[in-house]
């Protein structure tokens, strides 16, 4: 199919369309609006299920139904609606229930302000739901990444039995480029939901429950051991990142999303100067790339995280690093977005930016 | 083709992010790259509204640049706001019905042009951001009139279809003045 220019809050919308969702449950917040909007006409017109719920904590525990129903099911909100829907989360991830969260980030605390931010890192990554839970996250950098990992993402919730968060920025959900719905989608063996709340005529003799209460100890532990293995196993199959100029760099900058953007233009800018910069973009922040960072040839001056925050992703940095490298960081916040030469500045004086 | 970046600014009303979601549009139907968004950040208060365009036959990078290769300016506040960040051979495209004449710089060709009389003279001040674009067009050869025709046709649908012949008028009186002025650009 032809490219078409489209918004990227609608985007997602019909890349969900087009993921097989059933069902959608939200409640509206700026700046994603355009999700619940564009799927309010075309999800009811496909003859699915839309629905408006009362709140936040409502929708997300529709979804929590929905999904233990065996349904493709999702929910998008922002960073104060995200918030709210935590515990809902958690409970998804004790089921161990499929599941699209959809993250578009604005500035916080609080309510903060309805402009792009990534100060929602660690809510996605460390949760904010309660217990040993991690969801599956991706953090696109474009329309078109966004639309391909959300089409995916429905078959990797369903595979790992495990709600996926795709997190982007609220510029990737306001701005509009040329995008191509049609690239071709991973193939995976989706076994049989056969654990789905079907009703027993549908699986008879068998009695399926959505639970995440264990009030025996020994049996909670047995399933937090069951989670952590699939989390392993999700680290070892899902990790995804990707590796840009990286030839023999004279510094290294970390970023993913928009912030990755800019840096890409940054390091374009840095090259006619004749200063050397790669970049390791994760894609995935959970499973975090740690990975990448093992590329980093010993000889570079530092590694710059570049994030629109005060430094969240930072620490998944410090870790992935292991003390190897100088760390340095550069972020703007509450909604400020810098152009390319900010970056460039940071590089050019990455002594002052040293945070390790 | 290198990418350009170009900034829209204007009072809201002014038909400024349609000016710049037309450009996107074109370059998504050329098969090009196109980008846009609507202007974030404290400038969006003061009553001004303001748009970024980038166009590319390669992959886009950042969504944000400091510098803009053309900047088409609707009101004086948004010539004062964006003036000073134009890059090398930039082209500063301005609203000569509500400001007064500017020279051009070293190294920006700045040209106005009076869309309000133009658009009034054919009978619809709507179609003042036409106008403009028709100079654009005429100025930069971006697009052809085949695509932005098209574009125009998609936008407005069956329901205001019969706008097209005005909004086809307005662009060729645009395109009609620059050639009157006689600057070249691309």
């Amino acid at each position: 199919m032809a490219k078409v220019l489209m918004k990227g809050n609608e985007a997602i919308a019909l890349a969900a369309i087009k993921g097989g969702v059933d069902a959608f449950y939200g409640y509206p917040i700026t700046p994603q609006n355009e999700v619940p909007e564009y799927l309010s006409k075309h999800l009811l017109d496909a003859g699915k299920v839309f629905l408006q719920a009362e709140s936040e904590v409502s929708a997300i525990n529709m979804v929590y139904g929905a999904a233990g129903a065996g349904k493709r099911v999702m929910t998008s909100s922002s960073s104060p609606g995200i918030a709210l829907k935590q515990e809902g989360i958690s409970y998804i991830a004790g089921a161990e229930l499929p599941c699209l969260i959809v993250s578009v980030m604005r500035g916080g605390p609080g309510l903060g302000s309805i402009q792009p931010s990534q100060g929602d890192y660690y809510q996605a990554t460390r949760g904010g739901g309660n217990g040993d839970y991690h969801l599956i996250v991706f953090a696109p950098e474009s329309i078109q990444e966004t639309i391909d990992v959300i089409k995916e993402s429905f078959d990797i919730a369903d595979y790992y039995r495990n709600p996926v968060m795709v997190l982007v920025d609220g510029l990737i959900g306001q701005m509009m480029e040329s995008v191509d719905f049609d690239r071709p989608v991973k193939e995976r063996f989706l076994p049989e939901k056969d654990w789905a709340t079907t009703g027993t005529k549908n699986h008879p003799g068998r009695r399926n429950v959505a639970n995440s209460l264990y009030l025996d100890p020994q049996a909670l532990e047995q399933h937090n051991i069951h989670l952590n293995e699939k989390y392993k196993l999700i680290k070892k199959n899902e990790t995804r990142f990707e590796l840009i100029n990286f030839d023999n760099p004279e510094y290294i900058i970390v970023a993913y999303g928009t912030m990755a953007r800019i840096a890409r233009s940054a390091i374009e800018m840095l090259k006619k100067e004749g200063i050397e910069v790669s970049m390791i973009r994760p894609i995935s922040l959970f499973p975090y790339p740690e990975i990448a960072f093992d590329k980093i040839p010993e000889n570079v001056k530092g590694i710059l995280t570049c994030e629109l925050s005060m430094g969240q992703m930072l620490d998944d940095v410090l870790i992935a690093n292991n003390g190897r490298h100088k760390v340095g960081f550069f972020g703007r916040a509450g909604g400020m977005l810098p152009d390319p030469e900010e970056i460039v500045d940071a590089i050019k004086n990455f002594n002052e930016r040293v945070v390790k | 083709m290198d990418a350009k970046n170009i900034k829209v600014a204007g009072f809201g009303g002014q038909g400024v992010m349609m000016f710049g979601q037309i450009l996107a549009y074109s370059a998504t139907k050329d098969n090009i790259n196109g980008l846009w968004f609507p202007s974030y950040g404290p400038e969006t208060r003061g009553g001004t509204a303001n748009c970024s365009v980038i166009v590319s036959d390669k992959q886009i990078n950042s969504p944000v640049f400091k510098n803009a290769d053309h900047l088409v300016a609707f009101n004086l506040p948004s010539l004062v706001k964006f003036e000073e960040h134009m890059a090398e051979n930039g082209l500063i495209l301005y609203n000569s019905s509500s400001i007064d004449d500017q020279k051009s710089k070293e190294n920006v060709l700045v040209v106005g042009v009076p869309i309000n009389d133009i658009a009034n003279e054919l009978g619809n001040i709507k179609v003042a951001n036409m106008v403009m674009m028709g100079a654009y067009l005429q100025l930069t050869k971006l697009f052809s009139d085949e695509t932005i025709e098209a574009i125009i046709k998609k936008i407005l649908g069956e329901r205001k279809a019969d706008l097209v012949e005005i909004n086809k008028q307005a662009i060729i009186a645009g395109k009609e003045y620059v050639k009157k002025l006689g600057v070249k650009y691309a």
